[in-house]
């Protein structure tokens, strides 16, 4: 009881309105997330109703599978965070760490594929600016789609990085036993993070790698 | 007290003593000030910097009007012309205006006003100055570094891929620092959604709230935008991923939609705040209570979400679309109705008031006055017709100045006024307030009616050079400019004077109502002893006998 | 935001669900639908996108200001795209009249 005392913060009346003050500041700040991404996401509509076929094109050239599979491990990578905030809520350490883990683990491998893929568009020069390697049909505006490709997945990456970041602080807090059933918010407020950038990828898979029928 | 005439009352020095510890001597050191999580010593480092980059972009305003006062461009070049019109718009938009009375008087009163010891993340508080300041730090080096030509607006392909001007470094200054207000905003939702005092309802809450609420709500989604539409435009500068590049089929009108979907609302971000100070400053100096207080607390909320629907008008010439043009007229002529809504609420609020003319009053005044015309001049400029003609001409200028200055600079000053009893304990010498704001008014509206003139006769904005027949009203205009800088220069002097040397203030010494009256000046660090327990509604003056301190 | 703690079954069931619809977005996305194939790409990551937030990030249970919270964020971006696209579909040639 007593490191529930000294967590609470002086401006708050209790550990209640500290946890819901958390909670909303952090969906608060996904809010801004939503149109930082949402952004971007503007643009590519504008130019995917403009250039279809060259959108088409650009997309053919990702790898599906790599794409499909990272989907599949950033979902599973929600579910183990998922489960690492319910184990704080119940008071388990060891449970908590371990799914903590996992889920870095998890996210580690998806900036592993991802890259992979970058490399691969590196050496086949498919990159955005003056050397662009695609000389077919609608290059320019395939130079575009490209160009969206790294924007999305780049800040997207760059957000599953920070993600890491933030977990790592979390484990090393989880393994002193810094949590507890009346305090763990910072698992919780993570975690929504953790979700919100799983949920930013939901859209890029299907609106980056499934353009166009695909075989 | 003088009861000769009621309405001069200057406020009596105190009468209970001055409080012995409070915010400003609790500590002291300059970690105890740069390492603060205290939210009213973060207002004061946050009205210094901004006082710094207001007066950096008025030396910029000061050389634009200079050049100015002759047609022939013979002062400075085209080139450096477009960058001193730049740096002007950027540093007084996103390193002033902006932040101004939210950065200041919200982090300083937010908590106050509803009884809290702090608002609730005052470490990301003072991230957030210590955001801004790295911006700001961008932005100086761009000063110091030849600056940018762009404009403020940053139209690609220019920004993207022509101009040889320092562009990533202020896009970088620029995304920076709209973390800062985001993070600002983020602090306000929250905080006045699970801090408030007991018994502080919604509907009790003074407008002041209201406003900052509705302010938080549009940085919080609009700044995102801008700082993506920016972060493009230096990835294409640096790294030529181009998507905005017309030889690639990119759309640089695009951009502008990016653009304006944040620095439309951004307006709001910058007059909201401002109105709610004026429904703070004329009850109390009308001694009445607000008239409509539900009105003006809906469109304060109507403001902020309608001004996210009207971006496409500030891009009638552009290429967009005749059909969008079309719905964001539509929508423009919509928002303007809350805003007079409120207009109309101040002035039957100020009917049959026991009117004090105090120093925030008179800035008030003129708020009213000048905001009510910059407003129906939008109006103008969201007709298409209108529009075609006085686009990018000094009407533009005009209007959003006489909104931006008349509007919230003014409200800006008659806040700090009007709280800075409570800020630093003592009084400002009301004589030289009242001196100041004439001296403001008189300035500004010699600066910039002559140019709705000016822009409707054809002058076009960003130029440094112009026919002769426009000369008399340019000389007027800089003459008032010139009066305008003084005005400025006055409270800064008296203001700071009044630190070391004014009279102690006293806990009321305006007999206002509102929670903030209610501790002392300077306030405690933890603001109230005990977390008030709120009664009554906002604003529950009841006519008395006029004259005391 | 409640005490009440979701079961750990739950938690799995979602996941399944969500690996079951990732699975039908790409099996969808094998059919070519013309202008809808976009729409069910979406609509179903949609779904995902609402399980995971109603779910795993608790809105489901955390009282009304989070679905107004999220929701608003949602909805304003749909506001940024709509008014957007309403400029750049309608956008039409400009020819000058003839002299």
């Amino acid at each position: 009881m007593a490191e529930s005392a000294t967590a609470l913060a002086h401006q708050f009346d209790d550990l209640e309105q500290q946890r819901e003050a958390g909670y909303l500041g952090m969906w608060t700040f996904l809010v801004t997330e939503i149109l930082f991404f949402g952004g971007i996401f503007t643009g590519y509509t504008a130019y995917r109703a403009l250039y279809p076929e060259a959108f088409a094109i650009g997309s053919h050239h990702l790898d599906y599978w790599l794409g499909t599979i990272n989907t599949a491990v950033l979902i599973l990578s929600s579910l183990t965070m998922a489960l690492a905030v319910h184990a704080s809520q119940l008071g388990r350490r060891r449970p908590l760490a371990g799914f903590l883990i996992a889920t870095m683990v998890l996210g580690a491998a998806f900036l592993g594929v991802k890259w992979f893929e970058y490399a691969h568009k590196f050496q086949t020069g498919w990159i955005p600016g003056p050397d662009f390697a695609y000389t077919g049909p609608h290059a320019p505006q395939v130079e575009l789609f490209v160009s969206f490709y790294f924007a999305l997945t780049g800040m997207h990456a760059l957000h599953m990085v920070v993600g890491l970041g933030i977990l790592t602080v979390l484990l090393v807090q989880a393994w002193h036993g810094k949590f507890s059933p009346e305090y763990h918010s910072p698992v919780v407020v993570s975690g929504l993070y953790w979700h919100f950038v799983d949920i930013v990828w939901i859209f890029l898979y299907p609106l980056l790698y499934l353009i166009g029928a695909h075989h | 007290m003088n009861s000769k005439n009621p309405a001069l009352v200057t406020p009596s020095p105190a009468q209970e003593p001055e409080p012995r510890e409070h915010y400003l001597n609790a500590s002291y050191g300059i970690r105890s000030w740069l390492l603060t999580k205290d939210h009213k010593r973060i207002a004061l480092l946050f009205l210094a910097s901004i006082t710094f980059f207001f007066f950096i972009g008025g030396l910029f305003a000061l050389m634009i009007r200079l050049e100015l006062m002759t047609p022939p461009g013979d002062l400075f070049t085209a080139a450096t012309y477009n960058r001193l019109f730049t740096m002007h718009g950027v540093i007084m938009i996103f390193f002033f205006l902006i932040p101004s009375i939210p950065a200041v008087l919200g982090n300083f009163l937010v908590p106050m006003m509803i009884g809290a010891r702090d608002l609730a993340f005052p470490r990301l508080n003072l991230l957030s100055w210590y955001i801004y300041s790295i911006g700001g730090l961008f932005s100086m080096i761009v000063v110091l570094t030849g600056g940018v030509d762009t404009g403020w607006t940053f139209y690609t392909p220019y920004s993207s891929t022509y101009s040889n001007s320092q562009v990533a470094l202020t896009v970088v200054g620029v995304f920076i620092t709209g973390f800062s207000s985001i993070l600002t905003g983020l602090n306000f939702i929250v905080t006045i959604h699970k801090m408030r005092a007991p018994g502080l309802t919604w509907f009790r809450l003074p407008l002041f709230i209201w406003a900052h609420y509705s302010t938080s709500i549009i940085m919080v989604l609009g700044t995102p935008v801008v700082a993506i539409a920016l972060l493009l435009v230096g990835l294409e500068r640096l790294l030529h991923i181009g998507i905005f590049d017309p030889r690639l089929g990119g759309d640089p009108i695009l951009f502008q939609h990016l653009f304006w979907f944040y620095s439309h609302p951004a307006v709001y971000i910058m007059i909201l705040p401002a109105m709610g100070v004026i429904s703070e400053v004329i009850t109390c100096f009308a001694h009445k209570r607000l008239f409509g207080y539900n009105f003006v607390a809906a469109a304060a909320v109507a403001i902020a979400v309608l001004g996210f629907l009207v971006w496409g008008h500030h891009m009638f010439v552009s290429g967009q679309s005749l059909y969008a043009g079309m719905i964001f007229s539509f929508l423009s002529f919509l928002v303007a109705v809350p805003s007079a809504i409120k207009v109309f609420n101040w002035t039957a609020t100020l009917y049959k008031g026991q009117i004090i003319y105090s120093t925030p009053m008179l800035y008030a005044f003129g708020f009213i006055g000048l905001f009510t015309m910059g407003g129906l001049t939008g109006l103008f400029l969201a007709t298409l017709g209108v529009n075609i003609h006085v686009h990018d001409t000094y009407f533009i200028i005009a209007h959003f100045h006489y909104i931006m200055v008349g509007g919230a600079v003014m409200a800006y000053l008659g806040g700090i006024h009007y709280w800075w009893p409570k800020i630093s304990g003592k009084l400002y010498p009301e004589g030289w307030g009242r001196l100041a704001a004439l001296i403001v008014f008189i300035g500004f509206n010699l600066t910039f009616f002559p140019q709705f003139i000016l822009g409707y006769l054809g002058m076009p904005r960003r130029y440094h050079a112009y026919p002769d027949e426009f000369v008399v009203l340019n000389v007027m205009s800089t003459a008032g400019a010139t009066i305008l800088g003084v005005g400025y220069l006055l409270p800064l002097v008296y203001l700071i004077w009044s630190m070391r040397y004014g009279k102690s203030a006293g806990s009321n010494p305006w007999n206002a109502k509102g929670l903030e009256w209610q501790t002392s000046s300077p306030p405690p660090t933890e603001n109230f002893p005990i977390t008030p327990v709120v009664t009554e509604e906002a604003y529950n003056y009841t006519p008395e006998q006029v004259g005391h301190g | 935001m409640s005490h009440h703690v979701i079961p750990r079954r739950v938690y799995f069931v979602i996941a399944a669900l969500l690996m079951v619809l990732l699975v039908a977005t790409a099996w969808v996305a094998e059919y070519d639908l013309g202008a809808y194939s976009v729409v069910a790409a979406l609509a179903i990551a949609l779904v995902k996108a609402l399980l995971v937030i109603l779910y795993f990030m608790e809105v489901r249970t955390s009282g009304r200001l989070s679905w107004i919270v999220a929701g608003a964020g949602f909805f304003w971006l749909l506001i940024l795209i709509a008014l957007t696209m309403s400029d750049v579909l309608t956008r039409t040639a400009v020819t000058l009249p003839a002299e």
